[in-house]
């Protein structure tokens, strides 16, 4: 397997750092009823990275939750370890709100329906938009991200490692090819 | 993370590790209670059959609600409808109903047993909801969730469980569990009620009440069975309230943090005062929210042994 930095600390800075201001630019009329959502595990540091970017621009506090979603997965009978389910925290009201959900890598799709699903059991947003740090592509649902930090299209073997500093101690992506591709 | 075990049968040699497993893992289902949808998609399509050859209410509405949060497809079946009457074996009705292709089974049964034995003849999924004095496994893991809840840790801490021992499946399954844990477990009860084998178990016993409740921290106060009288375990219901109810007078004997559990229906007045039942450090209630979310748990990290059973 071969691996290649794709994304350096400056990078996942910036690339975040645009993604919230996209973020304020489309939604300049929603922004008493935004509200950030981040998938579990990475998905939820990026989502408080963004909540303190638009609380240090804007001064919004807006309401920031998680969602786990091992109890949604399609695939729960195929795999052969699960991870240990963990909690889904939305302590707000979802109904009427305009939700950003976020996560760290857009590949097959299926963790994207699987949030979905989470969100709309806790009530009816007014809209969901999805914001992503990598999107690599080779879909199997059709999901498309709103805000995308780096789009990549690579082989289907190929998969990326998002490391935070919150849990892995440094900002980095990293992609892995089979050898010889 | 997987269990280790393929059918929760009882919690008399099950690890450390898989009874945490089932207490984290709960942790989130527990949450799952308090959302305006209280269901998860995660058992769609799995059937699970709730066999209760004996009577139950508590226990087979808490199963079916956490089947029905998981939202698999629940059928019932009832001692007093049963085919028991007409002469069918245990054997022949568990086969009976996997031919109709059930894929996990929760039985509650009089005698001691039953889940292991029928476990060994299907193939589906075995969760014991109770066999006759042996164990009720998913009882003591709420139990666990619920001192976990309030304590944190199961180590250094003292649990006494009053009543009658020698009839009581959840208080051997309290005991195993704990002592696998690392509690220090206590038993009391009239001399009569507390099981011969007793010193087996490796627990305290005693037969004064204040004696065993000094310094506390759980009292897991077990329902007296009306019909222990009759049968002479016990001189009468008044003398058993007399010295071996719990009374408001004894919280002061506990630790300063203690809570008081039973595993229902109370006696109210016999084993237990209202006073006591219903003070600020009794957890009952709690013990039976909590029940919906340790069986969601066992249900859901059982379900994931179907996946090797389909591929047979």
């Amino acid at each position: 397997m071969g691996s290649k930095q794709i994304m350096n600390e400056t990078d996942m800075k910036n690339s975040l750092k645009r993604i919230t201001s996209e973020i304020l630019e489309c939604n300049q009329n929603n922004l008493s009823t935004l509200a950030l959502i981040g998938v579990k595990t990475r998905g939820e540091y990026l989502a408080k990275r963004i909540a303190h970017l638009l609380k240090k621009w804007e001064k919004l506090d807006l309401p920031v939750g998680s969602v786990d979603i091992t109890l949604y997965r399609d695939d729960f009978r195929e795999v052969v370890e699960l991870p240990v389910a963990q909690a889904t925290e939305i302590m707000f009201p979802v109904r009427g709100k305009h939700i950003i959900l976020i996560d760290d890598v857009l590949f097959t799709g299926r963790t994207v329906r699987a949030a979905i699903d989470v969100i709309i059991d806790f009530g009816r947003p007014k809209t969901i938009q999805l914001a992503v740090l990598v999107d690599i592509g080779n879909r199997e649902f059709p999901i498309c991200p709103n805000y995308v930090g780096k789009s990549i299209q690579v082989e289907k073997s190929s998969f990326v490692e998002v490391k935070l500093k919150e849990i892995d101690g440094e900002d980095k992506v990293i992609l892995f090819t089979p050898e010889g591709k | 993370m997987n269990l280790s075990i393929k059918h929760l049968l009882g919690l008399e040699g099950v690890s450390r590790k898989d009874i945490l497993l089932v207490l984290d893992t709960a942790r989130s289902f527990r949450q799952i209670l308090e959302r305006p949808v209280k269901k998860v998609p995660t058992l769609r399509g799995v059937t699970i059959a709730n066999l209760f050859f004996e009577p139950s209410t508590r226990t087979r509405i808490s199963f079916e609600l956490a089947e029905k949060r998981l939202s698999a497809d629940v059928v019932n079946f009832s001692a007093d409808a049963s085919s028991l009457k007409k002469g069918e074996t245990l054997i022949d009705t568990a086969r009976n109903i996997e031919a109709m292709k059930v894929d996990m089974v929760v039985m509650r049964h009089a005698y001691p047993g039953a889940a292991q034995f029928l476990s060994r003849y299907v193939s589906s999924v075995m969760v014991n909801a109770g066999d006759g004095a042996h164990e009720h496994p998913t009882q003591a893991l709420l139990d666990f969730y619920t001192i976990r809840e309030h304590f944190d840790r199961f180590r250094d801490l003292r649990v006494v469980i009053v009543g009658d021992i020698k009839h009581s499946r959840v208080a051997r399954s309290d005991i195993w569990g704990l002592k696998t844990l690392g509690a220090s477990v206590a038993v009391c009860g009239p001399s009569t009620l507390l099981p011969r084998y007793i010193d087996t178990f490796g627990v305290d016993h005693f037969t004064d009440v204040e004696e065993a409740l000094k310094g506390a921290n759980v009292v897991n106060v077990l329902r007296l069975q009306l019909e222990r009288q009759t049968s002479g375990y016990i001189p009468s219901l008044r003398e058993y309230r007399e010295y071996f109810g719990i009374k408001k007078h004894h919280l002061s004997l506990l630790d300063k943090n203690h809570i008081i559990m039973h595993p229902g229906p109370i006696n109210r007045g016999i084993e237990i005062t209202p006073e006591v039942a219903d003070c600020e450090d009794s957890v009952i209630l709690q013990q039976v929210t909590n029940g919906v979310a340790v069986r969601m748990a066992v249900l859901y990290l059982l379900s994931q042994n179907l996946r090797t059973a389909t591929e047979k």
